[in-house]
């Protein structure tokens, strides 16, 4: 896992981070803007993977009103709300 | 994982059976004694917990090839899920089972005729109930071993997840998205109004569900029995089949129909299922039945620390907390639930699998106004 070594992490530095995540784990890649789950065939677990990805990865805490998919659509919005809640790439690890 | 964990009872059905081999499953230690010997009693063991449903597997310090050819030669290989043959920690072996097969470790019991053995699980799993060798005869009349119901999935149940190993294999080996891989699988989910025939599959399946059962609550029996026959309420069966056979019933739900809101009281579904998404195609199901009745849908929701998935399930549906007249009709929510909102509107059906179900809105006309 890449993480930041100035501390707060950028819009940039997540999006590519995600991006990265996104290409391994579903073995294509992502446009910033592009709808993640336009298909509607992405299930549950892979929504809460996403989930538990973004809090690892940058140290949030996602509580229920934020679990909407308008901020998982793309990986802008994951990007704008990992930012929102104070997201922060120094924290990223297994812990 | 957030902590508050419980211990477990002897009413937590155990799901898993993880045996030690030398002088637990066998008599003899395979790598000193020229033979082993398999009693009778303990066959006998291993037979009655698999016919009630009860997986079974192996955690043994052994050489994997010799001590699984010895399984075999003892016919009993094929009543072993997931075995765990080497020289790592029992510990190690028991997580790994259980995280395969995606059971709690409340649900996971293990039997080791060495102290320092059944230590070492119980010190770094403590959720695991740890039972001496000579119990292994008795294992079959104890409560925790003797689920309330055995229906025709709990009979099929190894087999089920055999099939499920090999679908597992195959997706390792799909070079594509998930999403063409759930595609490639041919998945028909069959939603059906539970007849009394298919009531103890649903009250096995929502007694064993602890991840995906979203209200927490347990419905007994009786107690589904009785509302099958109230017009007031749906009781439904979720079926799936993909081209390696059935996977059984895999959900359920109950649905509270008032007038002006649907009120999904009950929503669980097997663990086995998470990964094609059944959770979400139900949900999303249910919503597009509603928007077709004019109908509102308020959902329960008990947070725990395994249901999470759930609640993402349902807010990524779009299920929110917002104030709506329709959450005044149902009587006070049970504390710690929550009430769960959505304005259903039409919803297209799932491209990863076919989807057969009744029209929930055809019965509208039998409600008293």
């Amino acid at each position: 896992m890449t993480t930041s070594s100035t501390g707060a992490a950028t819009a940039q530095e997540i999006e590519q981070e995600l991006s990265c995540h996104l290409e391994k784990r579903t073995k294509r890649s992502w446009a910033p803007e592009e709808d993640l789950f336009a298909s509607g065939a992405l299930s549950s677990l892979f929504a809460m993977e996403l989930v538990v990805y973004l809090e690892k990865a940058f140290g949030v805490m996602i509580g229920g009103p934020d679990l909407r998919m308008e901020n998982f659509r793309t990986v802008r919005a994951m990007s704008s709300m990992v930012l929102r809640l104070g997201g922060d790439a120094e924290e990223g690890g297994d812990a | 994982m957030s902590a508050g964990r419980v211990a477990p009872s002897p009413q937590v059905p155990v799901k898993c059976l993880v045996w030690d081999l030398d002088n637990t499953l066998w008599q003899g230690i395979l790598l000193e004694d020229e033979t082993v010997t398999l009693p009778e009693a303990v066959l006998t063991t291993i037979r009655a917990l698999d016919a009630r449903g009860i997986l079974q597997s192996v955690a043994s310090k052994n050489d994997h090839e010799t001590a699984w050819e010895q399984l075999h030669a003892l016919g009993v290989a094929e009543f072993f899920v997931l075995p765990e043959i080497g020289w790592g920690v029992k510990s190690a072996s028991v997580r790994r089972i259980a995280e395969q097969l995606g059971f709690a470790h409340s649900t996971i019991a293990f039997i080791d005729d060495q102290p320092a053995e059944r230590a070492e699980v119980a010190f770094h799993l403590p959720d695991v109930r740890c039972y001496p060798a000579e119990q292994a005869t008795r294992l079959s009349g104890l409560p925790e071993f003797t689920p309330a119901t055995t229906t025709v999935d709990s009979q099929q149940r190894r087999r089920l997840y055999q099939a499920g190993f090999e679908r597992a294999a195959e997706r390792a080996s799909f070079a594509g998205p998930d999403e063409d891989f759930l595609r490639s699988l041919e998945l028909v989910l069959c939603v059906a109004r539970a007849s009394g025939a298919e009531l103890s599959r649903v009250e096995e399946l929502t007694l064993r569900t602890s991840q995906m059962n979203a209200t927490g609550v347990h419905y007994p029996d009786a107690e589904l029995r009785r509302l099958l026959t109230d017009p007031a309420h749906e009781v439904l069966v979720a079926t799936l089949a993909d081209r390696f056979g059935p996977h059984g019933a895999v959900g359920v739900l109950l649905v509270h129909k008032h007038r002006e809101m649907w009120h999904l009281k009950l929503l669980a579904t097997s663990c086995r299922v998470v990964s094609f998404g059944v959770g979400t195609v139900i949900v999303n199901w249910l919503v597009d039945q509603a928007s077709r009745a004019g109908v509102h849908l308020v959902a329960d929701f008990r947070p725990t620390d395994r249901n999470r998935i759930m609640e993402v399930a349902y807010r990524f549906a779009g299920f929110g907390e917002e104030e709506c007249a329709c959450h005044l009709v149902p009587a006070d929510a049970s504390p710690g639930v929550l009430r769960l909102h959505l304005t259903p509107a039409p919803r297209p059906a799932p491209t990863t699998m076919l989807v057969e179900a009744p029209d929930l809105a055809e019965r509208e006309g039998m409600q008293p106004p």
